[in-house]
């Protein structure tokens, strides 16, 4: 799963896609995953460092990040 | 002429459209751009058709304006004050920027020519096939996908027209306005409405859901885009006029306006207004023959369209942009201008100020 090459993507949370001009902004646990998408990180990897961080349960990040990523999927950030 | 006197030499431009209210006329943003160009002088005279065009007050973009008939009064008035304007300006190039004054400005451009006043229009086949009226038979020649519509004269072609369109559909006018009409009831409201307004034809519609994308495009008359610029709005005014705006990074629509101007061999500026649908597909709304009002953000973003038309008009070769800048943005604003009672009766008395 990969954020599409020209999304802009800022510290703060914002998101630009400047194929549509549309634009976003997320939490900062959202902005933290996005930044790993960015790099390309495998999902399952986001998983493991994000639930030992904030001491999460994992079937519950799980369902929270397959939400995250499938609005990103509809709005054109996700490949 | 070596470069260093070519780049010295003052070059006089009339410009029409100084009306920058809230539905502005593109004059304005089209003298600034041009005035930001470092590669030539120049003086630039305004032309206005009413006294309080905000442009005409604006000293530090337009040096002098002289007011012009109205595009119903025919060529032949429009020639005679041209003349006299050049007589005493000694114009290099005239840019008319208003959709309605296009076509006298068109049929006038080989006598300008003869006198020395240059121009960078569409020749007149290419600009009648965009309008409006045949913008469907227009993009069915060319493989561009344009809404279907049906032109009607009155109001009982209107339940015949209805049957072939599902709601809601669209009813537009002639020259301007469209109403989304969901019911037999309201497409009759709305076809009276306009022919009040603009008279007749009527123009119904498909209705194409999607989101609106606009593109400024160059083109140099021999079927190259010297420059396309993707713009989407990020406010819109009770008019539907950009308020806001930002620029996008889409070749899908360059291609677009690159295609447009390819098969019509379009010389100038225009605006193709797209709607971009859920799946895909960038149907073109309509075709602007002129800059539009946002042309600034052209030059902003790295590509001046205005100050490259002068220079193409001018007769120099101007190889097309590659590069500019995205997620640019322009955001209008509304200003006071004060001016004197001493200007607004020289030009509303004399015609010129």
């Amino acid at each position: 799963m990969k954020l599409k090459k020209n999304i802009a993507t800022s510290e703060e949370g914002f998101i630009f896609n400047p194929s549509t001009g549309d634009s976003f902004s997320v939490n900062p646990i959202g902005t933290e995953i996005l930044a790993f998408l960015k790099k390309d990180k495998p999902l399952d990897e986001i998983i493991e460092i994000m639930c030992e961080k904030y001491d999460v349960d994992r079937s519950i990040f799980e369902k929270d990040l397959d939400d995250f990523t499938s609005q990103l999927k509809e709005y054109t950030i996700l490949d | 002429m070596n470069k260093n006197s070519s780049k010295n030499k003052v070059i006089v431009i009339a410009v029409t459209a100084l009306n920058a209210i809230d539905s502005p006329g593109p004059g304005v943003a089209v003298i600034r751009a041009i005035r930001e160009c470092p590669d030539f002088k120049v003086r630039i005279i305004g032309l206005s058709y009413e006294s309080l065009e905000p442009g005409l007050y604006m000293h530090d973009l337009v040096d002098k304006t002289y007011q012009i008939p109205y595009p119903s009064g025919g060529t032949d008035s429009l020639m005679n004050r041209l003349k006299f304007i050049h007589e005493k300006e000694n114009l290099d190039l005239i840019i008319p920027n208003f959709d309605a004054e296009l076509f006298n400005f068109i049929k006038l451009k080989d006598k300008l020519n003869e006198m020395g006043i240059r121009t960078f229009l569409p020749d007149m086949e290419p600009f009648e096939a965009r309008d409006k009226i045949k913008l469907y038979d227009f993009g069915k020649k060319h493989g561009l996908l344009v809404p279907k519509d049906k032109i009607i004269h009155n109001v009982k072609e209107l339940s015949k027209a209805i049957d072939e369109f599902e709601f809601p559909l669209v009813v537009k006018g002639k020259f301007y306005d469209a109403i989304i009409a969901k019911t037999e009831e309201e497409a009759e409201n709305a076809f009276y409405k306009i022919q009040a307004k603009w008279g007749l034809p009527i123009i119904i519609q498909e209705f194409i859901k999607g989101t609106e994308i606009n593109i400024a495009a160059l083109g140099d008359g021999e079927g190259v885009t010297i420059s396309a610029i993707p713009m989407r709005k990020l406010y819109i005014t009770d008019k539907g006029k950009a308020w806001s705006g930002i620029t996008l990074d889409d070749e899908k629509f360059i291609d677009l306006a690159k295609k447009f101007v390819k098969v019509t061999r379009w010389r100038g500026g225009c605006e193709l207004e797209v709607m971009q649908t859920g799946d895909g597909k960038s149907y073109i709304m309509e075709v602007n023959p002129r800059f539009p009002a946002w042309i600034y953000l052209t030059a902003a973003s790295g590509q001046n369209q205005p100050a490259s038309l002068v220079k193409m008009a001018m007769g120099e070769k101007v190889e097309p942009f590659t590069e500019y800048e995205v997620g640019k943005i322009f955001v209008r604003y509304a200003w006071d201008l004060i001016t004197d009672i001493s200007e607004f009766l020289k030009i509303s008395g004399n015609g010129e100020l």
